[in-house]
């Protein structure tokens, strides 16, 4: 079954894990550029990774079996650089990824997925390995991730989590959502036109 | 910080109120879309049930998947088709106004925008293409936006900004015969470097920006981005009020005279504070064209390919790639370099001065063997009055392949593209590995009347030598 998007207030996460691995993992490679010509990201999900999955013939880590429905991902160093395209993001949310946990994230990566509800979480190298050494392990435990606690656990093992405050501010009010924000204050929008002499016939 | 600048009071007029994570709410006076960037927004706008807000405050147009030689619908390339189908069902559904194929007013975004009026100063502009920069010549605050920014604007007419800083760059003298506005740019890119202006707005300002026309400044702002500066504007001046005067969307009778003195006063106060000020001599630049892969890549037509290992140590990586990839050697003079395919077109230099500058060039000689050359007006305008003028045959007697209106090979997202290694003189505003739409297809880029001056020779030639007949 399809996951809902992100929606409201994200306080917890829960759900199964997986990882890729490897440091500088660029945007190109999450979602190939050819794919930007596409009227929808509706579509995008199933094209995450495509050119890696190709070459794995199935044995990429989103296309084993076990890790249908699982939508936590583990990654390494400096996730989603490359161009600031939302594609990646949106390919990401739209295969069921609703978390992600890394050494670092790419600046705008990282803002792309906070306006999706998709938060960007970081750890040092040490606790991300022995995290995607845990996760690795066993694919059918789950994991729950809870804001408040910055951590992740599989109620055996917790690893600490880091969030900058305004991204930890933003999620738990449920205020990344960009367009709501916006469409927060109309008479404010209505003043603004108001004063506006090119919308006002340079009265 | 900035203050008493046109940004400032640009900015200033269009604040809505400050958001909860420390941006500012801006609203956006003009949204231009197109087929490439909108489709994902409109479909987002559903996934969330939202409507557009001020549909008469959008405006489209299609560019980018344009095939340039037979425009007869459905087109040939499938997808290109549905985009352009998409973008004419969701300006139905929504009530924008859309330039689309068969209208007189189709083109780039950034050329028919301005040529219909739509672009005042004073105005936030917005679109989906980072070269939204381009109306900052008419003392616009404008900027490219992403996807899901394209959405925002529909919804809200408005966008979540941080303010960017302010750097003034003076450019002193006057431009050389043979030296046009994309010399400049290129010029103050190399100069300032591919990331100089992140975090700024430029402002472009001093004798040599103000003797420009409308057309050279609108090169001018477009390539801003290559400098990393996601807007750059103009103060408006007569240039600017004589080329607004009498376009459809100017402001008409007693209005017009309210409409100048409003945008008088939106200029930089002459005590202006800026964050950075930056000085050049615009009597010195010559002829520039670009030998590697980022536009900052540029050298004059009389200099060789730098030698890396002599770069500052942050350029040394990117111009040893760039050496490899354009298969150019250390110390070899650009000047003489030969070519495949000469590319006139694009946002940044596919105006009427544009091809009539080229055209000059081209009078009287033809094509060198070997070589595809090709133009692609602007915008439908733009063609029609180059036929008006008689340039087409100018173009097309030389051997030219005149083309219908679009983004052709800039990008190369239509039927336009480079083959194998080909290597193209283009007037467009990127060098990327791969952006002609061959991987491994190379750019060198310069003024149109430098690409026609190549196109005759077959190789990179000094335009100048050409004007001295
Ligand atoms: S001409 Fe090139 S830069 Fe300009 S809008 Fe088209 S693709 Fe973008």
């Amino acid at each position: 079954m399809k996951q809902e998007f992100p929606k409201g207030e994200i306080k917890s996460i829960q759900g199964r894990s997986f990882t890729i691995r490897g440091d500088d993992i660029d945007t190109d490679r999450i979602i190939p550029a050819r794919f930007l010509k596409c009227v929808s990201f509706a579509a995008l999900g199933e094209q995450v990774f495509a050119d890696d999955r190709k070459e794995l013939k199935g044995n990429h880590p989103f296309d084993l079996d076990h890790n249908k429905g699982a939508n936590i991902l583990i990654v390494n160093d400096n996730f989603g650089c490359g161009s600031s395209r939302e594609h990646a993001p949106q390919a990401l949310m739209r295969w069921g990824i609703r978390l992600i946990i890394g050494e670092s994230f790419a600046e705008i990566f990282f803002g792309n997925c906070l306006a999706l509800g998709i938060p960007c979480l970081t750890a040092t190298k040490k606790e991300i390995t022995k995290l995607q050494n845990l996760v690795e392990e066993d694919h059918t435990q789950k994991w729950y991730f809870k804001l408040k606690e910055l951590s992740i656990t599989n109620q055996i093992e917790t690893v600490k989590l880091d969030l900058e405050e305004g991204a930890y501010n933003m999620l738990s009010t449920g205020k990344w959502d960009a367009t709501s924000q916006l469409l927060d204050e109309e008479e404010k929008i209505k003043y603004t036109i108001s004063k506006l002499p090119y919308l006002n016939n340079f009265r | 910080m900035s203050s008493g600048t046109l940004y400032d009071k640009v900015w200033n007029f269009h604040q809505v109120k400050e958001l909860p994570g420390g941006s500012t709410q801006l609203f956006i006076g003009l949204h231009l879309i197109h087929e490439v960037t909108s489709p994902q927004a409109f479909s987002a706008l559903n996934e969330k049930n939202l409507g557009v807000k001020f549909p008469n405050l959008t405006v489209a147009t299609v560019d980018h998947i344009v095939p340039t030689s037979n425009q007869q619908r459905p087109f040939s390339d499938p997808l290109a088709e549905e985009m352009l189908a998409t973008l004419e069902n969701n300006c139905k559904t929504h009530g924008i106004k859309f330039h689309g194929i068969g209208s007189d007013s189709q083109g780039v975004v950034h050329v028919m925008a301005p040529e219909l009026g739509l672009t005042q100063p004073g105005m936030t502009v917005a679109c989906g293409d980072s070269h939204t920069s381009t109306h900052g010549a008419f003392g616009a605050i404008a900027f490219g936006i992403g996807t899901s920014q394209v959405r925002d604007v529909l919804a809200s007419q408005s966008l979540a900004m941080n303010k960017l800083k302010v750097r003034r760059i003076w450019v002193a003298g006057e431009l050389q015969k043979g030296v046009y506005a994309k010399d400049l740019i290129l010029h103050i890119i190399r100069h300032l470097g591919v990331k100089g202006g992140v975090g700024f707005a430029y402002e472009f300002a001093g004798p040599a920006i103000e003797k420009l026309s409308m057309e050279g400044r609108m090169t001018i702002c477009n390539m801003a981005i290559e400098g990393g500066a996601r807007c750059g504007y103009i103060n408006p001046d007569e240039t600017t009020f004589r080329y607004i005067k009498g376009k459809a969307h100017a402001p008409k009778g007693p209005e017009w005279d309210k409409a100048v003195s409003w945008w008088k006063s939106l200029a930089s106060d002459s005590k202006a504070t800026f964050d950075d000020e930056i000085q050049l001599d615009g009597s010195s630049i010559e002829p520039t064209v670009t030998w590697g892969i980022t536009p900052g890549q540029g050298i004059s037509i009389k200099e060789t390919i730098p030698n890396p290992e002599l770069l500052p140590k942050n350029e040394q990586q990117i111009a040893k790639d760039a050496c490899k990839y354009m298969n150019l050697k250390p110390d070899e003079p650009i000047e003489g370099k030969s070519i495949d395919v000469c590319f006139i077109g694009s946002c940044t230099n596919g105006r009427l001065s544009d091809l009539q500058e080229a055209s000059k060039i081209v009078k009287g000689h033809s094509v060198a063997t070997g070589i595809r050359a090709f133009v692609v007006p602007g915008s439908q305008k733009v063609a029609k009055e180059a036929k008006e003028k008689g340039i087409d045959k100018i173009f097309l007697k030389a051997g030219f392949e005149w083309r219908e209106p679009g983004c052709s090979m800039c990008l190369a997202m239509n039927p336009d593209k480079l083959e194998g290694r080909q290597i193209s003189a283009s007037s467009s505003n990127r060098n990327f590995k791969g952006r002609q739409g061959s991987a491994n297809g190379r750019t060198l880029l310069m003024s149109p009347a430098m690409v026609a001056a190549a196109a005759i020779n077959g190789k990179v030639t000094d335009v100048r030598n050409f004007l001295q007949e």
